[in-house]
């Protein structure tokens, strides 16, 4: 399989030349400002999110600090118990004593594990509400962005950043976030307790806090570098996988499931050697954090041993400096894990901005204008279009659109004639404004459709695309996907399917509620594309795009579905991009787009007869036939073992060099003539 | 849905993995599944974890020597100093903290990349497992479970077994040992406080029962929830296009919406599960040391134990249930990663409808001869896409395949390229049955472009060297020059070397069927199946592609599916199918001299020419 986006980590798709004005560059760049921010101002765009549910929140550190309390205070009443009650009450057989003790230890334990439940309780709502939330507004913000963002942005990213990151943010903000805090309180007051009560000794602990502090900022700067390399590489391993799943059929029919295999286990271990790069500096935090703290009590304790031998403190000083430092040592060791979750949880966050504070490119207006009474007039003015990543200068730097101008009257059928890659389809998005243009303007019945809704726009314009891109859904489901409400009874679903000629769907085994497998592959070819013109009719719009919508028939299902199309299209203006004489005779008007411009526009038959152009890329009987050199056959075997290259660049590029030549080497012409002659 | 495990109605493989409520005997069998797999996946790291569990150890023993360490500079080199101005013992006593320390940290630093390496291995393992056998399962399987599923297994699923394993399974282990010796411990002092620890038991386990057959089930909603969410995420964004042209973004939100509450509900569910176990196993600890004060207490007063004692057996008390938070959070890590591995595990025992033959017969250098005897296919059982058909075609042939659309000509090429078997009869390659040939001569002898020309996202060079593995430049542009593609791809901004974007959106749909078909010349295979390879060129480029092609074709058996007639020029022969059924057959000049379907279809081609 190729390789894919691990191997740029620095971004989620490579950028061919850097130039501001990029999308993808953009991208980038908000993901390096994501990742520039410190990590509390990172963590502050979370904020509104958490606001509603910070009393939950502070609340539920006040039961996490209070079932820590209740623990500590058990070994007290044992203490108090064995010291007063038990030792007194012997000599006095005083049970009592006794008793009240153990209610005591029995009052604190189901304290504990009542605060620890409720703590559980409080912080579990917002914490899973926060992620759902934060979930729904990224779906729904994915499906507002444009089209060109999807096509830069691989879906295992997109993936990635709705499942693992917010699942890492949820586990933050129940155990993380709470143990941060807890643990940093219990390290500040109890150093602070140490200072204060301990003098010497305590500063001698608190140097030891000086380089860890310094530890964990160079840890963090590391860690956090190779957090965010480890979730972009497991998004692009989701990626991947999900390549290998939608492209089966192509790994099969050249049976490369194994260098699939290869390639994907090569990038399972590079995230895994991430991964380990990670472990790596985790332990070398931890040894740290472990080591600090009891080196200094090493230190102490010469210390404290001779200052007690000095006279300078009491032993009983000493044993409980010790004991406080205890208390105060557990969670510094804990801080390594909790930090290293907070990190994590902050690459999440940064990741999942990186996509949130995407601006959308095509926004409705401020102040849409609505078309009232459509007529379904469509025209393009000027209209420039290039894509994102198209060179500045250079080969393919001309406009994919270089000022197109064409006006399709209501109701009228226009076939749009050009060469593969000729901008066809281009032209065809910038209607539902699936695209935008880069210059000039697109308007149905005079008005811009940058100046409606998308919502509006899209309600007017249906379209079919090139590739049937349907839903594992039943029949009925896509074929109604974008039909208005009042038209979704059996009778339209019937009409739509009958105008495509999509009637087998009557045969299928549960009819039109029958399920037509992910992305329709249940069907053939042609099924799927006649129910994506049904679809497209089924919307009831007043323009139509039909994009190459009858490639996938044969001749006789296109006759019938021209048939039915005429009538049924009468009313509706219909922009159809087509690629053979047969496509082409629904149309009113034949449109040619040529090197970025609209050419030549007029009926079929007068552009057959006035335009070369046209000729060229619509007509098939053309030209006379010859016959390929008798050495081409063995150089195409050649060709096909990858040898004699140079021989073919000869051939093939004395035969192209004109389009003439192009146009005079057809094999059917021939066919066409030798048969005709026979007859 | 064919699955091989025998195991109770609805567990076997994938079938029903959505139920979540099983029945006993069912839920045993995929627990049993779930936890092999966990074995299995950790058997190979024993050693590892044997060095990571006995870091663990030393790591927690050098810890806690550091109190004894104090105890005894308290006790013994005080006294010298004071007394005696002896630092000797106080420096050893400091040096070994200081020993300690570092030893404490080494080991938790070995023990931390040990486990990671340890776990990082499973997981590429598993990984790598579950590609291999998405890869090895048949189109069959693919069409139904869908690639979300896929992914969500790939995704979610493993990053439950990974918080398993990444929360310390070790330190779980050396915890496990500690609350034995513990316990042990406290019997040797005083067995009657033993007793009440182990009465103790009754009610952990009674609650640990409880939580594992209740989480059982919530886990499994969640791992169902969670795939569900998948699905639909990836289904949306796949088809953004028509999401966005036919509005439905408001529609979807509220479905998605609606799924991601649902992911969100068994997500609070499980852990409102574990909210109650983990506190009552605190409790049960703290009741307990609670009886144990009293009737130790009560027995001191009766004079039957020492006070000392007493303080000695509630310590141990309290230091036998010191590690059971930890341990039931690990126990919930456990019980969701072995719900994902139900999952996982389903998917891995699946077997594919296709399958390799144990013993292939080899088939070097095929020749290219088809012959189908009495081959019948259907999707769906009862519902034949081929009814029974018989077909030879000689090596070197170029056949093509017209008719119309659904009547079965890419079933053939499919069942040609053994994406499925056939229900009955036989294909044969060079004479030999295809389910007899192993995958890769298979694969090199027969190609297949496919009706929909799918292209990975990475380099043109990448997609077309897919065709065959490590070829060179050189021969990648002139199979993309050999297709009429080599001109515009000079044109993409880095050539050969432009990524086309996912699924090849990056280039027009006439261009990606282009490459593919120059990733099939690439391949140079004995037999060559084109499935509507042109159908969205425009005419001159399928005029270069026929002329490509009637040479690449010489000498090599094609089929030839098209519905523009331009095909039949370069063809040996033609075969018309209707439903299901070859109704004609001949050379093109015969069909079309005849009287029959074909000669109609040609007619109406032609006058649809210009
Ligand atoms: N997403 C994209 N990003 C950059 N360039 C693109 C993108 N999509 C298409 N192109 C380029 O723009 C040009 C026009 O593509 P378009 O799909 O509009 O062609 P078309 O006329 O529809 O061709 P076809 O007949 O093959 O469908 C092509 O050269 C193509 O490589
Ligand atoms: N994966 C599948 N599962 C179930 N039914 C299928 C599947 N693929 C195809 N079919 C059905 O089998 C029949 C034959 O389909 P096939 O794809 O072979 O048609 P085709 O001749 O190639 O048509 P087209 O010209 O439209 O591509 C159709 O009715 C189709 O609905
Ligand atoms: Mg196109
Ligand atoms: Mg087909």
């Amino acid at each position: 399989m190729p390789s894919r986006a691990a191997d740029h980590p620095d971004g989620p798709r490579p950028t061919p030349a850097p130039d501001d004005t990029q999308p993808a560059t953009d991208d980038r760049a908000r993901a390096a400002q994501g990742a520039s921010l410190s990590t509390v101002a990172s963590m502050r765009r979370l904020v509104p999110y958490i606001r509603p549910v910070l009393p939950r929140i502070l609340a539920g550190v006040l039961c996490a600090l209070g079932a820590s309390l209740a623990a500590l205070a058990v070994p007290r009443v044992l203490q108090w118990l064995v010291n007063g009650p038990l030792t007194t009450g012997l000599a006095t057989h005083d049970e009592s004593g006794l008793w009240w003790g153990v209610g005591l230890v029995l009052l604190l334990g189901v304290a504990e594990a009542g605060l620890i439940a409720a703590r559980r309780a409080l912080i579990l709502i917002p914490g899973t509400n926060i992620e759902a939330r934060l979930r729904t507004e990224l779906f729904t913000h994915l499906q507002d962005l444009p089209v060109s963002f999807h096509d830069r942005w691989p879906g295992g990213q997109l993936l990635s950043r709705s499942m693992s990151d917010l699942g890492l943010l949820r586990r933050w903000i129940a155990f993380g976030m709470l143990t941060l805090v807890v643990s940093s309180v219990t390290i500040v007051v109890g150093i602070g307790i140490l200072v204060a009560t301990g003098g010497v000794l305590g500063l001698i602990y608190l140097a030891g806090a000086i380089p860890m502090t310094v530890m964990a900022f160079t840890f963090s700067r590391r860690f956090r570098a190779v957090s965010r390399k480890s979730q972009d590489q497991a998004g692009d391993l989701a990626t991947a996988v999900e390549e290998s799943v939608h492209g089966i059929r192509v790994l099969k029919a050249f049976g490369r499931g194994r260098d699939a295999l290869q390639s994907f286990g090569r990038q399972a271990d590079e995230l895994r050697g991430t991964e380990l790069d990670k472990a790596k500096i985790m332990s070398g935090l931890q040894a740290w954090l472990t080591a600090i703290p009891e080196l200094t009590l090493g230190v102490s304790l010469v210390v404290g041993v001779w200052m007690v031998s000095e006279g300078r403190i009491t032993v009983g000083a000493l044993v409980a400096f010790f004991a406080t430092a205890a208390v105060v040592n557990s969670p510094v060791i804990d801080l390594g894990m909790v930090l290293s979750m907070t990190l994590n949880a902050r690459t999440a966050v940064d990741r999942y901005f990186d996509v949130m504070t995407t601006p959308n490119t095509l926004p409705d207006p401020a102040a849409p204008a609505e078309v009232t009474d459509p007529h379904g007039e469509l025209a393009f003015t000027g209209v420039h279009f290039r894509y994102g990543d198209a060179p500045t200068e250079g080969p393919g730097s001309a406009d994919v659109l270089d000022g197109v101008d064409l006006v399709l009257p209501p109701g009228k059928t226009v076939a749009l004639v050009g060469l593969t890659g000729s901008g066809k389809s281009t032209l065809a998005m910038l209607v539902p404004r699936l695209y935008e243009v880069t210059g000039g303007s697109v308007t149905v019945d005079g008005v811009d459709v940058r100046d409606m809704t998308r919502e509006h726009l899209r309600s007017l314009v249906g379209v079919a695309f090139e590739d049937a891109t349907l839903f594992s859904a039943s029949v009925r489901d896509n074929v109604l996907l974008g039909a208005p409400d009042d038209a979704r009874t059996d009778a339209d679903l019937e009409r739509a399917l009958d105008v495509a000629q999509a009637g087998f769907a009557h045969e299928l085994p549960e009819g039109v509620e029958t399920t037509i497998g992910e992305e329709g592959m249940s069907l053939s070819g042609g099924q799927r594309q006649r129910i994506a013109l049904a679809r497209a009719i089924a919307a009831r719009p007043r323009v139509l795009v039909l994009d190459d919508p009858l490639s996938a028939l044969d001749v006789d299902t296109e006759a019938a579905i021209q048939a039915r199309l005429a009538t049924e299209l009468e009313e509706i203006t219909t922009l159809i991009v087509a690629h053979r004489p047969s496509t082409v005779a629904l149309a009113d008007l034949v449109a040619v787009l040529q090197d970025g411009r609209i050419t030549a526009v007029g009926p079929h038959s007068e552009l057959l007869a006035t335009n070369e152009h046209y000729r060229y890329v619509i007509s098939s009987l053309e030209g006379e036939f010859t016959p390929p050199p008798p050495d081409d056959v063995e150089v195409a075997r050649q060709v096909a073992r990858g040898e004699a290259r140079a021989v073919v660049d000869e051939a093939l590029d004395s035969g192209d060099a004109t389009p003439a030549g192009r146009n005079g080497a057809t094999a059917i012409g021939a066919w066409q003539a030798s048969e005709g002659s026979e007859r | 849905m064919s699955a091989t495990t025998a195991g109770p109605a609805g567990t076997t493989g994938t079938e029903g993995e959505d139920e979540t409520r099983l029945s006993r005997a069912q839920s045993k069998t995929v627990r049993q599944r779930s936890l092999r797999l966990l074995g299995d996946l950790m058997s190979p790291h024993r050693k590892g974890l044997w060095v990571a569990g006995i870091l663990v150890v030393v790591s927690t023993i050098a810890q806690v020597a550091g109190p004894a360490l104090i105890a005894t500079a308290i006790d013994t080199t005080l006294a010298r100093l004071r007394d005696h101005d002896d630092w000797a013992p106080l420096l050893m006593v400091g040096g070994l903290y200081v020993v300690a320390a570092a030893v404490a940290g080494l080991s938790i630093a070995g023990y931390v990349r040990t486990s990671a390496r340890v776990s990082q291995g499973i997981l590429l393992d598993l990984r790598q497992r579950v590609f291999r056998q998405t890869q090895r399962l048949s189109l069959e399987f693919h069409e139904s479970y869908t690639s979300g599923r896929i992914i969500s297994r790939q995704t979610s699923d493993l990053e439950s077994l990974r918080d398993l394993l990444d929360s310390g399974l070790t330190s779980i282990v050396s915890g496990v040992l500690m609350m034995l010796f513990t316990g042990a411990s406290l019997f040797l002092i005083d067995w009657r406080t033993g007793l009440v620890l182990a009465a103790s038991l009754i009610p952990a386990i009674a609650l640990t029962r409880w939580f594992q057959t209740r989480s059982q089930v919530y886990y499994r909603e969640s791992r169902t929830a969670s795939a569900r969410v998948i699905v639909n995420f990836v289904e949306t964004m796949t088809g953004i296009r028509a999401v966005q042209a036919f509005r439905r973004e408001r529609a979807n939100d509220v479905t998605y919406g609606g799924f991601a509450e649902e992911y969100r509900a068994a997500n609070a569910r499980a852990m409102g599960l574990n909210g109650i176990y983990s506190p009552g196993l605190v409790l049960i600890g703290n009741i307990t040391v609670a009886v144990a004060l009293l009737v130790g207490g009560l027995r001191v007063f009766h004079g039957d134990l020492d006070v000392g004692v007493l303080v000695a057996v509630l310590l141990y008390v309290k230091r036998f249930f010191g590690p059971i938070q930890e341990i039931g959070m690990f126990y919930n890590s456990f019980q969701s990663a072995s719900a994902a591995l139900e999952k996982i595990s389903g998917l891995l025992v699946e077997e594919p409808t296709v399958v390799e033959p144990a013993r292939p017969v080899p088939l070097e250098h095929a020749r290219g001869h088809v012959q189908l005897r009495g081959v019948e296919f259907a999707y769906v059982q009862g519902r034949p896409v081929l009814p029974r058909t018989d077909l030879d075609v000689p090596a070197g042939q170029t056949v093509a395949l017209v008719g119309a659309t659904g009547a079965g000509k890419s079933t053939l090429a499919k069942l040609l390229s053994r994406f499925y078997d056939v229900t009955a009869g036989s294909l044969e390659l060079d004479g030999v049955d295809v389910r007899d040939l192993s995958g890769k001569d298979l694969r090199r002898a027969v190609v297949m472009v496919t009706q929909e020309a799918y292209l990975f996202s990475g380099s043109v060079r990448d997609n077309i060297a897919m065709g065959k593995p490590g070829a060179s430049l050189e021969e990648v542009q002139a199979a993309a020059r050999a297709v009429g593609a080599h001109d515009f791809i000079e044109q993409l901004p880095l050539g050969y070397d432009t990524d086309v974007n996912k699924r090849g959106g990056r280039v027009s749909a006439g261009q990606r069927q282009l490459l593919s078909f120059a990733r099939a010349f690439l391949a140079d295979p004995a037999v060559l199946i084109l499935d509507e390879a042109t159908s969205s060129l425009d005419i001159p480029g399928e005029r270069l592609v026929q002329r490509g092609l009637q040479t690449l074709l010489a000498d090599r058996t094609a089929l030839i599916i098209a519905h523009r007639l331009s095909t039949v020029a370069i063809a040996d022969r033609v075969l018309v199918m209707e439903h299901g059924v070859v109704v004609e057959d001949g050379t093109p000049a015969e069909l079309i001299g005849g009287e029959g379907r074909f000669a109609a279809l040609h007619a109406a081609w032609r006058d649809s020419l210009v």
